[in-house]
């Protein structure tokens, strides 16, 4: 069985380390260590082996779900070494099997969730006080050694044979498109040339070279390695601003319930209407005043409740539902509560736990930003898009806001408003590194004053379309039919097309590591997935393992 | 207050707190009391419209009008004669009737139910096709506004209005839709359809023949015949559509456009019938110093108005024609009675084209040539009135006769633009063409003689020496009936 279009498994990614089949999590006071040690015959998809440490999603969805317990659960746990459960072996990448007999659609969303994934890695480094620290026991070639990319520290083991490496070139005809290429020059500084050195040798480099070169930063004999890892966690540990004796947030089975084409989870709910190829998401405020203290509720605290469901329905719909390529997103609820839970993130930004609720919150927003859908946000009457949940409507690539109300079905509904917050204004940013509201009035520095200036205040949808905070403002009458046709409209373009220009529009202003991820490196990874180099019938991905390299077309394109 | 049995009832008094009753005032057939959308609508494009058509509508003032009114859809007594006052004319809003069952006839759609609502995929094509469609009507309109101050007779001023009130009945039409159907878009685009105007540098009209004068009065038949029958082919297509709505809308506007064809037939032919009398009673073509239009001025007059009128089916290949046959926007000229699968994706057909100094054929995929279908039928249509004109002169026992000029005469768009054809079909070099011209479109000076003649005939009964007058009045009146009170009594 292959994963194709006839044949595309359900995939779920809620785990627990009850089930872990690939990975362990070892917890030991301040520092953890997670080992990769893959079940061969756990592939997520029948068809290939996960030999030599090789991944596939399965395996990854279990890393994402280390990398959020880690976060959540382990409060005190400041250093995290990840490290390889096989003899010399650290992890030999994604699997090529796997790789070589997936769809492209499925390639390009695996390669989308382990980026997020390892971006996740960076973003606990940098700002949970909680630093990865990658320890190779033997080789780390391709989406093994990006894997040790996105942690702040590599120690390879010097033992004459164990390298890292980027074959993906010379082996595949594809790209270390996992981050790999971008974090070489970008993040560890390798000089260009050695850079495109390193990446054509399908070996790679043991450990002076790549010490000397900076593709790793230490290089110790085997006995050593225990020991300078444990160095280097210590003193990230002494660094860290986490706490030592606060108790973890358990994150408790998320409450998941399929009906039809219904998917409900407190907060979240999602409609899937095939025949339109859309998905109704509603996402709802909070029910009660925040609590005096949020790690009490635990996983049950609204932000952190709702971003679990909301986390969990992007990948859902992303990796199960392709056919669905319109997410319209609506916020419903009381947006007085919704606006004192806004108020409590800020205010206790420094507590651990609420730090961790805003980052998570972040990192499911820059999902929506990169996930291949059209996204349209509709602001009606009962609308909570207010502070954090407004965050969902500037996500979005259109909104559309009713004026006034729908005189035949409800004439004495209370309009519709929306409130700005600084939640809305760097609070949780955007991949490029700017605010979402700092993004829709990129290089219209009047236009972002102006917006700034209302923070706190309801603004109506004739203020919200004057400062620009909406695409169209219209009143009952039209309201409806213009929302049909755009949605029809919308689903009648090249769903490619869609994803290009809505990537294009998203993301304004600076590049960064994760723009040059998402955007540069994703599409030239995504462009030699489809060339006949790599997957034709004599492409190399297709032949490797079949004893006959690639015959490659030499035109330069 | 007595009310006058011959122009109707007054409107009834609308005082600053009663609400305009939009459905009252316009007779429709779309539950027009119940549709709030509509209403919004039009309470505010209804004022523009009547500013519209004060300002840019017929210029001579009168009392009013004997009218036909659409009050109806059905096939019989669809419509209402009386004396009207022109700006209280009731522009009603009419579709044939709905048949439930009706079904997509063509292009990839074909067999699916018709469509009730716009879909989104198609909105930017069929708004685009409406507002086309939409922009002729009120042009023709201001095109001809000052033809009234030299009508050759009451009853052609009648009709001249009853064209122009039409042509207002099928801009409401084409605005109906708009509003109905294309939210705030379409409320912004019918707003536009009254801001361009023909022959505004600035803001013209979107086709060029809606953007050329209509200096006199055989301009006025020579367009209603052949620029109108574009229209009426046009509408022939739109007929066909699998959006429903568009389909029953053009369905009955065909209705009213029979009367503009029937004017420029009978115009067309009243004027050479009086040509032929005077040539044959004074025995030459220049009947000119006989008060009557010479036939070669005529022929001319023909030969222009055809090529501008062949210019508005478009290119005759083109990707957008096929595109909107392919969805189901837009089909053939009496597609369901053609014998074919309607989805013509393997057909073919000939297209003339200018190669190396000479016409030729290649064989092009039908899809790609769907104007040229059409304007081929227009073509076969327009044949058929010039067998009719030249009935009149040999009636007359005349032997001269007027002919269809070449399909690739005086071209501006599509493979005949950029090359010189002459009206029997001969590639000639721009000099070539230069010499001759004179010959084959109407000069200034021709232009100048017709005008010459244009002197307005008010008297009831009587007509311009120009001008035959017709066998029979409107709807059973008498030639010499009363079509028009003229606002100033001192000029009757």
């Amino acid at each position: 069985m292959t994963v194709t279009a006839e044949t595309p498994p359900i995939v779920r990614f809620a785990t627990s380390p009850d089930r872990y089949r690939h990975w362990t999590l070892e917890v030991d006071g301040a520092v953890a260590t997670v080992t990769l040690r893959v079940d061969e015959h756990g592939g997520l998809v029948p068809g290939y082996e996960l030999k030599m440490n090789s991944y596939d999603l399965g395996v990854d969805i279990e890393l994402y779900d280390i990398v959020q317990r880690l976060r959540f659960e382990h409060p005190q746990v400041k250093a995290v070494v990840v490290t390889g459960g096989l003899d010399r072996m650290f992890c030999a990448g994604a699997n090529i099997r796997m790789l070589a007999q997936s769809s492209h659609a499925w390639k390009v969303n695996f390669c989308k969730f382990t980026n997020e994934t390892r971006n996740g890695i960076e973003d606990a480094t940098a700002n949970s006080g909680q630093t990865w620290i990658a320890a190779l026991n033997g080789t780390a070639a391709g989406g093994g050694y990006e894997l040790a990319l996105a942690c702040d520290q590599i120690v390879l083991v010097d033992d004459g044979s164990s390298a890292v490496s980027l074959p993906e070139v010379p082996l595949l005809g594809v790209l270390p498109g996992t981050g790999g290429l971008t974090r070489v020059v970008d993040k560890r500084h390798v000089r260009k040339d050695r850079a495109d050195l390193f990446a054509t040798k399908p070996e790679g480099f043991r450990g002076g070279t790549a010490v000397e070169w900076g593709l790793v930063d230490a290089a110790v004999p085997r006995n050593a390695l225990a020991e300078e890892v444990a160095r280097r966690a210590q003193q990230a540990v002494r660094t860290s601003r986490r706490p030592s004796d606060a108790a973890g947030v358990p994150l408790t089975p998320l409450d998941r319930k399929d009906e039809g084409d219904t998917i409900v989870y407190p907060y979240v709910s999602a409609r899937l209407d095939r025949a339109n190829h859309r998905v109704e998401i509603t996402v709802s405020g909070p029910n009660d005043a925040p609590p005096a203290a949020p790690a009490s509720q635990g996983a049950d605290y609204w932000p952190l409740a709702m971003t679990r469901a909301l986390d969990d329905l992007i990948l859902h719909l992303r990796t199960n539902e392709p056919d669905l390529g319109i997410w319209v997103v609506r916020a419903a609820g009381d947006p007085a509560r919704v606006l004192a839970h806004d108020a409590q993130l800020r205010e206790l930004a420094g507590d651990w736990f609420v730090n961790e609720v805003r980052h998570y919150y972040k990192r499911t927003l820059k999902r929506l930003d990169v996930t291949s859908r059209s996204i349209i946000a509709v602001i009606e009457p009962g609308t909570a898009f207010a502070g954090l949940l407004a965050e969902l409507a500037l996500a979005a690539d259109r909104q559309y806001m009713l004026e006034g109300v729908y005189e035949d079905r409800d004439e004495d509904a209370v309009p519709a408003t929306i409130v700005l917050t600084p939640s809305n204004d760097g609070d949780y940013p955007m991949g490029n590194g700017l605010s979402r509201l700092g993004s829709r009035f990129w290089g219209r520095d009047a236009d972002l004053a102006a917006a700034r200036a209302t923070f706190g205040r309801p603004l109506d949808a004739s203020a919200a379309a004057e400062l620009g905070l909406v695409t169209v403002a219209l009143d009952d009458i039209d309201f409806e039919e213009e929302l049909r046709i755009v949605l029809e409209e919308r689903a009648s373009l090249s769903p490619d097309a869609l994803t290009g220009m809505e990537a294009n529009h998203r993301f304004v202003g600076p590049e960064t590591l994760e723009t040059k991820i998402f955007g540069r490196l994703t599409a030239w990874q995504n462009w030699v997935f489809i060339r006949p180099n790599a997957s034709g019938p004599n492409g190399a991905l297709r032949r490797y393992g079949t004893g006959r390299k690639g015959d490659y077309d030499l035109e330069r394109v | 207050m007595s009310i006058d049995s011959r122009t109707g009832a007054a409107p009834l008094p609308s005082g600053p707190l009663s609400r305009v009753d939009y459905s009252e005032r316009i007779p429709n057939n779309v539950d027009l009391a119940s549709d709030r959308r509509l209403q919004r609508a039009l309470e505010g494009w209804q004022p523009k419209f009547l500013d519209w058509w004060k300002q840019l509508g017929p210029a001579l003032p009168t009392k009013d009008v004997y009218l036909r009114t659409a009050v109806a859809v059905g096939r019989d007594g669809w419509a209402h004669f009386d004396h009207v006052p022109m700006d209280e004319y009731r522009w009603g809003i009419f579709l044939a009737e709905r048949d439930p069952d009706r079904k997509v006839n063509f292009g990839k759609h074909k067999g699916e139910p018709a469509w009730q609502e716009v879909p989104g995929e198609h909105r930017a094509d069929l708004m685009r096709l409406i507002v086309i469609q939409g922009d002729t009507e009120p042009a023709s309109v201001e095109q001809q506004r000052i033809l009234g101050h030299t009508a050759p007779s009451i009853y052609d001023l009648r009709n001249l209005f009853q064209v122009n009130v039409e042509e207002g009945r099928h801009l409401w039409a084409m605005v109906y839709l708009l509003h109905a159907y294309f939210g705030r878009e379409g409320r912004e685009e019918a707003e536009q359809l009254l801001k361009r105007n023909s022959g505004d540098l600035d803001a013209p009209r979107i086709l060029g023949a809606f953007n050329e004068e209509t200096t006199d009065w055989l301009q006025f038949f020579m367009f209603t015949y052949f620029t109108d029958r574009d229209g009426k082919y046009q509408l022939g297509t739109l007929k066909e559509s699998a959006f429903d709505p568009l389909a029953r809308t053009c369905e009955f506007m065909l209705k009213e456009e029979a009367h503009h064809m029937f004017v420029g037939t009978t115009g067309v032919q009243r004027v050479l019938e009086r040509t032929a009398e005077l040539m044959k009673r004074h025995d030459t073509d220049d009947v000119l110093p006989h008060g009557g239009i010479p036939l070669d001025i005529i022929q001319k007059y023909l030969n222009f108005q055809f090529a501008v009128s062949m210019d508005l089916f478009g290119s005759e290949q083109s990707t957008n024609a096929g595109n909107y046959y392919t969805s189901g926007l837009k089909g053939r000229w009496m597609e369901t009675r053609r014998k074919d699968d309607h989805v013509l994706l393997d057909a073919t057909r000939e297209l003339r084209y200018v190669e190396d100094g000479r016409i030729t054929t290649k064989t092009v995929p039908m899809l790609s040539a769907l104007n040229l279908d059409l304007r081929d039928e227009y073509v076969a249509d327009c044949a058929n009135g010039v067998r009719r004109w030249n009935q009149a002169l040999e009636d007359a026992g005349l032997e001269e006769r007027l002919y269809l000029p070449h399909e690739g005469f005086f071209r501006k768009v599509g493979v005949y633009a950029g090359h010189h054809i002459t009206p029997q079909g001969e590639v000639v070099d721009e000099a070539g063409w230069n010499a001759r011209a004179a010959e084959w479109l109407p000069t200034p000076e021709d232009r100048e003689k017709v005008a010459s003649l244009m002197i307005p005939e008010y008297e009831y009964g009587k007509f311009a020496g120009w001008i035959a007058p017709p066998k029979t009045g409107i709807n059973d009146q008498p030639v010499e009936f009363d079509y028009v009170h003229l606002a100033d009594e001192g000029l009757i």
